[in-house]
């Protein structure tokens, strides 16, 4: 199944990092969507409509969680899973994420292989 | 002694941070970059002109920074974007604060009470060789010494509480 991902993240490398670690991971990818933040992020999500969002935590105009807490009135997104990547690695950043409806928590530095041990359940709805 | 003092308390040994900080760096270099980073060895050193720095605020409050050569910056991009060295541009910045931010963020994963307890700026970026960093007086910190690629990087964490 080709999956069609949103990447959120400030920084346009790690972006590409995200992609890459998802085609290595083996997850089959059509081509990806990008934002720059969570505000950027629903304004694409308005006019596309994606299978799988991974989303950076801490980034300007509008940081993860706020855009998590905003996507259910997203009607195009309301349902679609969001995995969090970030450096913040503390118990209480990932409940919080958690909380907030990411089905998803990997923490930077990370390899394909974590990527796909984090997103092939949410994929396949285990999560 | 409630459990934030003991962290403190803890945390002040910070002689023991400097393998911490180290495998920390190490670690982004591997799973992010591919590569392994060695210890320094006889050699040219070139000056840094590139430095990274990501703010620590909370339990601990400091700066951690990266300082290489452009060409080692460049180098970076060219790994984490999986481009040959002669496609990167105006990327080496961002990959340069983000190996930073990554650094950062996995240094206070690493040491007790600090994953919760601080937190981290955005990575800021600055190019050229021609300036003076001021810290606080009789801060201390800890540096780290490392060859990526044949070329020196120098991980920084000032430490100002």
């Amino acid at each position: 199944m080709t999956i069609r991902a949103l990447i959120i993240d400030d920084s346009s490398v790690m972006r590409k990092i995200v992609e890459r670690s998802l085609r290595q991971a083996g997850i089959d990818l059509a081509p990806v969507l990008e934002a720059g933040n969570g505000a950027e992020a629903l304004v694409v999500l308005q006019e596309n409509k994606v299978d799988l969002i991974l989303c950076d935590v801490n980034m300007p105009v509008m940081d993860g969680l706020e855009f998590i807490k905003q996507l259910p009135g997203v009607p195009n997104a309301k349902d679609v899973p969001v995995v969090m990547i970030t450096t913040e690695g503390s118990e209480s950043h990932v409940v919080q994420a958690l909380s907030s409806g990411a089905r998803g928590y990997i923490r930077k530095p990370f390899t394909p292989e974590q990527v796909r041990e984090h997103v092939v359940p949410v994929l396949a709805g285990k999560s | 002694m409630n459990s934030h003092s003991a962290v403190q308390a803890a945390n002040r040994n910070h002689e023991n941070w400097t393998p911490l900080l180290e495998m920390a760096v190490r670690e982004v270099f591997e799973l992010m970059l591919g590569c392994q980073l060695t210890a320094p060895t006889e050699g040219e050193e070139t000056t840094p002109d590139y430095t990274a720095m990501v703010g620590l605020a909370g339990q601990l409050c400091g700066l951690l920074s990266i300082r290489c050569h452009g060409k080692s910056a460049a180098l970076m991009a060219s790994k984490m974007l999986g481009v040959d060295l002669d496609k990167v541009g105006p990327e080496v910045s961002d990959a340069l604060g983000e190996v930073c931010n990554m650094a950062a963020g996995n240094f206070k994963n690493k040491v007790a009470g600090l994953a919760e307890g601080c937190m981290l700026s955005p990575p800021t970026v600055v190019t050229g060789s021609d300036y003076t960093l001021h810290s606080l007086s009789d801060s201390p910190s800890i540096e780290v010494r490392l060859f990526f690629e044949g070329m020196l990087i120098v991980i920084s964490l000032q430490i100002n509480s």
